[in-house]
């Protein structure tokens, strides 16, 4: 046997390593290259009280999670008792942005609707789901159109994203959140980005 | 009970194939005649009861027995009584079954067809293929059981995906699946071959036919699924360098340079290590392809439900059934060595190098297609390659095989003069790069890309008819009835072929340099104009399916004032998942496709309505065709079975003589 | 195959020039030429024009070349929450939203590079279809080109070997060639020798 002739069968092993590797990633998770960096600015209408704005300046100072969020998600419904328990405890605030709450919802024609109608629609839906399931969000905020969400990056909701006293993005979380995930990934950074600070 | 039949013969179907997978292989180690016969018997004994299994499957879907678990999941009571049959393959474990099946068939194929095969060379033959679909077997029963049961049952099943409620899918996946699996007869006579350690040129010739039918399959599959794509997803791609269409033109790259590499090795005694690593190479694509599929390491619109567990199990076979198949390539290569002597300027220079070019465009697709996961596995990121990157990459490398590919005919085997050559098709060449710089000019579309495509296409005509023109002329003072009469059928195969790649170029130059495509919002009695054509809105009617509600727009085609044809596209929900589809209506023409899908319905009544002009694009899949029919044509070469038959009288010869 | 090669000359020049004339006329007429003569109208859609015109069906974009652009750029540019499809092909909603982006921005008079940069620095280099040349990409790149160079230069060392290889051949013995003859005539009687005696090694 000459040497040169197992290199088909080397590069072969090397393949299936490769695609073996493979097996233990998730290709549709894609992660966000704002990590690290300032989180984008945005001035959103509150969901209590649309006539005021809340801003990343509002929490300055804090390390907080800002939770996308949507009545019609139905993931959302899975991490959200997660969510009010955590707010129970005062893990960590978390600020809710509620995305595209009336167009997103694929039942829903928005054709026609005028803005002011569909903002009155979404404060509407999004309060009567969080009286329903509870609110554990220090503020929430709708971003009708989905703008912000473009802006953060975001693909689907549920999407977390932890944001440091500076206003940095420092990790996110795509999909729900499991108690494992809070208790693995999020609580430590929460907790390192507190000490830093 | 049905269902559990079918489950039945299936485990039957896997110890049969066992049988075929062990007995003969032994016995051709052990050069038993008894133990050797057992592959035939069994192999079809497999068939049989894996074919029962699938009409029992069959008959779940058709019954809408949704106690069946699969039925359940992708069958529909109202479901058109062709979508029920083909739902069957609509799904990961149908669809694997079907797998099983084709494999099956093709061992059958080979024991009906190949009687004149040294026994011992049938044993091994059949005892690799036995081997394989063991492991697909057992993959089906193990990972993906199609008769899981449902208990308590469903009312109502969730339907077929509608994307697959259409002809294309009676037709497509059967094809494809022929023509990956197919690879694994010519795959099984190389590894027979290795372990007989008998590679002479006879060893080419039977394996030849094989592969060529084969490849045939596999380029009417992936056609087939190309025209699919291009009227169902309503916008008019027919090709989209998915990862799941590339694991199809994988194999059909590999398996095209397999087939020039077994003509070399069965004329002249040459490339035999090559061609062997072609065979292996050929299948092992396939089965890449089936992994990518199904384990879900990659996205891909085609990709069925996915589960770890399921991309661990077909991995391990690859790893056995490639990694077996090149350590004994590699044990037994230094015997392959040698074969015919060649000049440097010969038949065999220039398709050993269009093989290699060959396999480099393989092998960069599969660097394409699996880049995004080597640099997550490494950390690196994700990114996407897409067709940007394909066609970036893919035209500079098939180009030279165009050009190649045309002029390699005209030289002899052993030896040629390059310079008489050269000069001989120059003047064909100088007139193709002519033709396709002032064709782009003409058509008002000056880039590099229409022109080298209108070149090469050009270039590929003229060398045809060159070359048509040089082998009627080979027979001085013949008849013109004669001469033609004397050409074989596989040289007109090869013929053909080329000058389908010639027609499928001009397609695709054409369609992708002069396509053109407006969205208007039409009401009824307005009209719309594009590319010459008027369109007018006839207005929309309910035209609701079994197991759909649909609105049928009645557009009418004119030109120059006169009516050419009605066109319906239609806009359908369908009921079980709510999913709304297009379902585009086409004039298709020799020279242009129009091309109408209807969209949304305004507030105000009109409805937005997407035309297109496809130019030539109707030769892209008339390419497609010539280069099957080529295939056909070379497959049914008279010599294989005259040669055949010698080749047993030979091996009768040898047996008697080995005997004495 | 036996040529003649006088006889072939004198077919093939004849058909040269029919070849070199007939061809040119063939792509000059009718279908092409047609298509050239749609093309003109097809550019400055009708429906523009005499927008005002109630028989005449309004385009859906309000600027054709914008949405042209458009589209073309969102071909390049992959839906994040499909399995594998662009933006452009795409109707999930976060479809719809980055094709409306990409088209104000583009309305706003932004270029194209612009705009794939604004959305790399939102969804990273996974929805570029095309993927940018750095480190990490060089091979992806690269690669299929090294490959070639690579199979260029196997096939020229193999060549070369072969040929020093036939220089050798005259070292065979009478007997040698004459049984090498009979193999490559139609390999039946390798058949019937499985040892093949093909192998020089």
């Amino acid at each position: 046997m000459k040497a040169k002739f197992l290199v088909p069968l080397l590069l072969f092993f090397g393949l299936a390593g490769f695609l073996a590797f493979g097996l233990t990633l998730n290709p549709r998770e894609v992660p966000s290259p704002l990590i690290d960096k300032p989180a984008p600015n945005f001035r959103l209408a509150r969901l209590d009280q649309p006539e005021q704005t809340f801003t990343l300046e509002d929490m300055r100072g804090q390390v907080w999670l800002l939770n996308v969020w949507a009545s019609w998600c139905v993931a959302c419904r899975q991490e959200h008792p997660l969510l009010v328990r955590m707010a129970e405890q005062k893990l960590v605030p978390v600020v809710g942005l509620a995305y595209k709450e009336v167009r997103g919802d694929g039942a829903i024609s928005t054709r026609g609707m005028s803005l002011e109608a569909e903002t009155a629609m979404a404060v509407e839906r999004g309060r009567r789901w969080l009286a329903d399931h509870g609110n554990p969000y220090v503020v929430s905020v709708m971003d009708i159109d989905g703008r912000v969400g473009i802006d953060f990056g975001v693909y689907g909701v549920p999407e977390t994203f932890l944001i440091d006293r500076e206003g940095r993005i420092r990790y996110k979380h795509i999909g729900p959140i499991t108690p494992e995930s809070l208790q693995t990934q999020i609580m430590p950074k929460v907790e390192e980005l507190r000490r830093a600070g | 009970m049905i269902p559990e039949l079918g489950h039945f013969a299936l485990i039957l179907a896997l110890v049969l194939s066992l049988v075929q997978a062990v007995v003969p292989l032994v016995g051709a180690h052990r050069n038993s005649s008894a133990l050797m016969a057992v592959g035939r018997p069994a192999a079809q004994g497999q068939f049989f009861f894996i074919l029962f299994s699938y009409v029992c499957l069959t008959w779940a879907f058709i019954q809408s027995d949704f106690s069946v678990q699969l039925a359940a999941t992708n069958s529909h009571s109202a479901t058109p009584l062709m979508y029920k049959i083909t739902g069957v393959w609509g799904n990961h474990e149908g669809s694997l079954l079907l797998w099983a099946m084709s494999l099956s068939l093709w061992t059958v194929a080979v024991t009906v067809f190949s009687r004149h095969l040294p026994d011992a060379f049938l044993a091994r033959v059949l005892g690799v293929l036995g081997l394989v679909s063991a492991g697909f077997i057992s993959f089906t029963l193990v990972t993906s059981n199609p008769f899981d049961r449902l208990l308590p049952a469903v009312a109502e099943g969730r339907d077929l995906n509608p994307l697959l409620q259409d002809p294309g899918m009676i037709i497509h996946p059967p094809l494809l699946y022929m023509g990956y699996v197919g690879f694994s007869v010519a795959f099984a006579f190389a590894i027979a071959a290795l372990l007989s350690g008998r590679l002479d040129a006879a060893w080419a010739r039977w394996s030849r036919p094989w592969t060529t039918i084969a490849w045939v399959f596999l380029t009417a599959g992936i056609a087939v699924g190309s025209g699919w794509a291009y009227y169902e997803l309503g916008w008019g791609g027919w090709w989209f360098w998915d990862p799941v269409e590339n694991a199809s033109f994988m194999p059909w790259l590999l398996g095209t340079a397999l087939m020039h590499s077994l003509a070399v090795t069965e004329k002249r005694g040459a490339f035999r290590s090559w061609t062997v690593l072609l065979a292996i190479g050929a299948f092992s694509l396939s089965l890449l392809g089936t992994f990518l599929v199904r384990s879900g390491v990659i996205t891909s619109v085609h990709a069925f439900a996915t589960d770890p567990k399921r991309g661990l199990y077909i991995l391990a076979l690859l790893v056995i059934v490639i990694g077996f198949s090149l350590l004994l390539y590699a044990m037994r290569a230094n015997k392959l060595m040698g074969g015919g002597s060649f000049g440097l300027v010969s038949r065999e220079t220039s398709l050993l190098a269009n093989n290699v070019l060959l396999t480099v465009a393989s092998a960069s697709v599969l660097l394409g297609t699996l880049y995004p996961l080597f640099l997550d596995a490494l950390g690196l990121g994700k990114i996407s390659v897409g067709p940007p990157y394909f066609e970036a990459v893919f035209v500079p490398l098939m180009t030279p095989v165009v050009v190649l590919m045309m002029f390699g005919p005209f030289l002899r085997w052993k030896d040629d003069d390059l310079l008489a050559e050269v000069r001989r098709v120059a003047p064909a060449f100088v007139a193709s790069v002519a033709i396709g710089v002032g064709g782009a000019w003409a058509v008002d579309h000056l880039t590099w890309r229409t022109a080298l495509g209108l070149s090469l296409a050009a270039w590929v005509v003229l060398a045809s008819l060159q070359l048509l023109a040089r082998r009627l002329g080979e027979r001085a003072g013949a008849s013109a009835g004669s001469r033609l009469r004397s050409i074989t059928a596989s040289w007109w195969g090869m013929w053909l072929a080329h000058f389908g790649i010639g027609i499928f170029i001009i397609g695709v130059t054409m369609v992708g340099s002069l396509d053109r495509h407006l969205d208007v919002k039409m009401k009824e009695g307005q009209h719309a104009e594009l590319a010459g054509y008027t369109f007018v809105f006839r207005g929309a009617v309910d035209a609701d399916g079994p197991n759909y509600d649909a609105a049928r727009g009645n557009i009418e085609l004119l030109r120059d004032g006169r009516s050419l044809d009605m066109l319906t596209p239609e806009k359908r929900v369908y009921l079980a998942q709510g999913m709304p589809m297009t379902e585009a209506s086409l004039d298709i023409g020799l020279f242009r496709d129009v091309y109408v899908s209807l969209g949304e319905q305004l507030e105000d009544g009109a409805w937005i309505v997407s035309l297109y002009y496809k130019p030539f694009i109707s030769w892209i899949w008339a390419g497609c065709v010539l280069m099957g029919l080529g295939g056909v044509f070379a497959a049914a070469d008279r010599r294989y079975r005259r040669l055949a038959a010698r080749d047993a009288a030979a091996a009768v010869d040898g047996r008697a003589g080995a005997a004495a | 195959m036996p040529v003649d090669p006088k006889r072939s000359r004198s077919i093939l020049s004849s058909l040269r020039r029919t070849l070199g004339v007939g061809a040119l006329a063939v792509l000059m007429a009718s279908p092409l030429h047609a298509a050239t003569a749609d093309a003109g109208p097809a550019t400055v859609p009708a429906g523009i024009a005499t927008a005002s015109d109630p028989g005449v069906a309004p385009a859906v974009a309000a600027d054709p070349r914008l949405e042209a652009d458009m589209m073309e750029l969102s071909h390049k540019l992959r839906c994040l929450v499909c399995q594998n499809q662009s933006i452009a092909e795409s109707n999930a909603p976060l479809a719809v939203d980055l094709r409306n982006q990409v088209r104000e921005q583009l309305a706003a008079g932004k270029d194209k590079d612009d705009v794939i940069d604004y959305l790399v620095e939102r969804y990273g280099d996974f929805v570029l279809y095309e993927p940018p040349f750095n480190a990490a990409t060089g091979l992806l790149w690269v690669g299929p080109f090294a490959l070639l160079l690579a199979g260029a230069g196997w096939l020229a060392w193999r060549l070369r070997r072969r040929r020093r290889e036939i220089a050798a051949d005259g070292a065979l013995s009478a007997a040698d060639r004459e049984r090498a003859r009979a193999l490559l005539a139609g390999g039946g009687d390798a058949a019937s020798n499985p040892a093949s005696p093909e192998s020089r090694k």
